[in-house]
């Protein structure tokens, strides 16, 4: 399209991202794009790097590129080696690989080391109308500042080492609008998980969706990004909340964020970043924010939410024949007998971290919802920051003190229990009432139980034991 | 990459319906730092029991699907984590081609990269596929990636549909990063013009 027929056309925030990093189109619709920022962790990249030594290749911009360790690190001993010795050659090697490909690494030493979703953001590498990749689909979690963020296979990792580019097609546009404000006791993590039962774990297949209305313009840059953080549990590739005045006020003043002539240049342009009036999207959904009560999930893929008030279903609750099939097997997982009031279910362990829940923010809910009580008896609660520096500041807030005096363990920085590759799992028929976003059969260990809810929820399970509406502590 | 151009082999039914990336290749072998060497490893949790033997009600454990490189299952497959690995290790078990009512959209890309035909077929036909094998899982069905379509003997045909791009890389076994190499020029220039526009980048 020529830029004059862009000035009549009304577009999409994402057609505008798209537009501007279009390289090429070819005859069948398909894109080179340029690729502005690339984050690079231990378990997707080795096969990558090996590729570019194998052809003798450089990595392109070095510049653009960003590495951390976060999905096998353990979570407490950092002084001493890695234990699992696999785990510790995936570290090892990529920081053989920062060091040979000139690429910037977070080792496991460094306070900035965290979760790579988390520290995008907390360095202001991750800035508006950027487009952003990683070999993990929770890339989706930058969209939060209206860029495009979506995630990729080794291959392509291979590709944007090599090019900056990728080979893609646009995706279809989807408007999600939540009107009105949300309700005491309800959260961003409530709005995505009542958004992911509304549309599906598939609703989101083919999608690009950007959040809009009221309670999303609302959230905080957290809150957003633990919106676009679980578009992939919807389907969707990615997520995108336009930017705004929020979004440049917590971008400021970051490590690698602009500064002076460049930072105002950058912000004119940020600000042209929005839908335009009338443009089309292939599907709209709107939903009420006073509809949604806190949520948690019952089954074993994230668009099984109920409200907390709610009672587990059986399989007959349940139109398709293949999801009653699966429904059933889930319950039997799951250990749930159908007609249970969601608050009589007892839970072994709580995790508190994870790129969805384990920002300052989250700390804080989840801190004021603990008080002075005690995590109930028999109950092991972790908490595992999603980055050096977020830990660092919950312990000098008093964050930490408050959580260890109420016994919960405070770890290190890291992926951890999200998908157990360290050391921290559910052991088999645990029960666990978790801040992460899956809840797939052994996601966080092998016949493990895993409940999704809000930091805030997952704080009120710790005190009682039991699922439990917040709104009740 | 492997050219894929047709196929002719056994193809087993998975009747599961969002079969995720942590049931094809659970995390804990997700520490290798090659792409060989998964297939022991794919459906790990569903195709051995605790002890590691293997579970006979999982359909790729059973004799008469001994060898086979084509699955066929329902809609969804693939959702969950961006790991390449679920690629990998269904290609090291030998699987050439999934047929499914819908993919997950990171599976579904991955696949192509791997030499690997996800097709996308109608919940009817994947039915009548499914119910076929079932019956006679010993005849073999045939993907003919450049007529696109898909038969059994002379009983059965349905065609499909694949992007014109990745059906050509796919037929000439093409690695992306050389095709974009070419465009190293046409790059440049953009980063060069993308300087002036937003020198934050
Ligand atoms: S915290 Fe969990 S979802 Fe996020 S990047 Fe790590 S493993 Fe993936």
């Amino acid at each position: 399209m020529s830029a004059a027929i862009h000035a009549l056309t009304p577009r999409t925030l994402f057609q505008k991202i798209w537009d501007d990093h279009t390289i090429e189109t070819s005859a069948d619709g398909t894109c080179l794009i340029y690729i502005d920022r690339h984050l690079v962790h231990e378990v997707t990249s080795p096969q990558a790097f090996e590729g570019l030594r194998a052809a003798g290749r450089a990595v392109r911009r070095p510049d653009a590129t960003l590495a951390v360790c976060d999905h096998n690190v353990p979570t407490s001993n950092r002084d001493k080696a890695i234990e699992d010795p696999e785990s510790r050659i995936q570290v090892q090697t990529l920081s053989d690989n920062c060091a040979e490909f000139g690429v910037k690494l977070f080792d496991i030493f460094d306070k900035r080391q965290g979760i790579v979703h988390i520290i995008g953001p907390e360095q202001g590498f991750t800035l508006p109308g950027m487009t952003i990749v990683c070999g993990d689909s929770h890339t989706s979690t930058h969209g939060a500042f209206g860029s495009l963020a979506f995630g990729i296979g080794t291959s392509e990792v291979e590709h944007v080492l090599a090019t900056q580019t990728l080979i893609q097609k646009p995706a279809k546009s989807m408007r999600i609008t939540v009107d009105g404000k949300l309700g005491k006791g309800v959260y961003a993590k409530d709005m995505i998980l009542a958004i992911i039962g509304h549309i599906g774990t598939a609703g989101g297949t083919g999608y690009v969706i950007e959040y809009g209305g009221e309670a999303v313009r609302a959230l905080s840059m957290e809150g957003r990004m633990t919106m676009c953080n679980m578009s992939i549990e919807g389907g969707a590739r990615a997520g995108m909340v336009a930017p705004d005045d929020t979004t440049f006020n917590y971008i400021k003043g970051r490590p690698m964020a602009p500064t002076g002539d460049v930072w105002d240049k950058a912000v004119a342009y940020w600000r042209t970043l929005k839908s335009d009036d009338g443009a089309i999207y292939d599907k709209e959904i709107v939903l009420k924010a006073e509809d949604i009560a806190p949520t948690v999930t019952w089954g074993t893929t994230p668009e099984d939410v109920l409200p907390i008030t709610g009672h587990v279903p059986a399989p007959q609750d349940f139109k398709d024949e293949g999801k009653r099939a699966s429904v059933e097997r889930m319950l039997d997982y799951m250990g749930l007998k159908a007609g249970t009031k969601l608050t009589d279910v007892t839970i072994d362990k709580v995790f508190i971290g994870s790129c969805t829940n384990a920002r300052i923010e989250d700390l804080r809910e989840v801190a004021k919802v603990v008080g002075n009580k005690h995590v109930a008896q028999g109950v092991y609660a972790m908490v595992v920051p999603g980055s050096g520096l977020v830990k660092e500041m919950a312990e000098r807030e008093g964050i930490a003190d408050t959580l260890k005096a109420a016994g919960f363990d405070w770890r290190e920085a890291g992926c951890s229990m999200c998908l157990a590759m360290n050391a921290d799992k559910l052991n088999p028929g645990e029960r666990c009432a978790s801040t992460s976003n899956r809840n797939f059969e052994g996601r966080q260990g092998r016949g493990g139980r895993t409940h999704l809810m809000s930091p805030a929820m997952a704080a009120a399970a710790a005190i009682t034991g039991k699922l439990t509406d917040v709104r009740e502590i | 990459m492997e050219k894929f151009t047709t196929l002719s082999g056994l193809a087993a039914p998975l009747r599961m319906i969002n079969v995720d990336t942590d049931i094809i290749i659970p995390k804990q072998f997700l520490k290798t730092i090659k792409r060989s060497g998964l297939g022991v490893h794919a459906f790990n949790d569903i195709r051995y029991n605790a002890d590691g033997t293997p579970r006979p009600d999982f359909v790729l454990n059973k004799p008469e699907y001994a060898g086979t490189s084509i699955l066929i299952t329902g809609e969804n497959f693939g959702c969950g984590s961006s790991r390449e690995h679920a690629p990998w290790a269904i290609l090291d078990m030998g699987i050439r081609c999934v047929i499914a009512e819908s993919f997950a959209d990171i599976f579904y890309n991955n696949s192509f990269k791997n030499g690997i035909l996800p097709i996308r077929l109608p919940k009817e036909q994947v039915e009548a596929l499914m119910k076929e094998c079932e019956e006679n899982s010993s005849a073999p069905l045939t993907i003919d990636l450049e007529k696109q379509t898909i038969t059994r003997g002379n009983k059965m045909s349905f065609p499909f549909d694949v992007e014109p791009f990745r059906k050509y890389c796919l037929l000439n076994g093409l690695d992306d990063i050389g095709l974009t190499e070419v465009k190293a020029k046409t790059i440049s220039a953009f980063e060069e013009n993308d300087k002036n526009k937003r020198p934050w980048i």
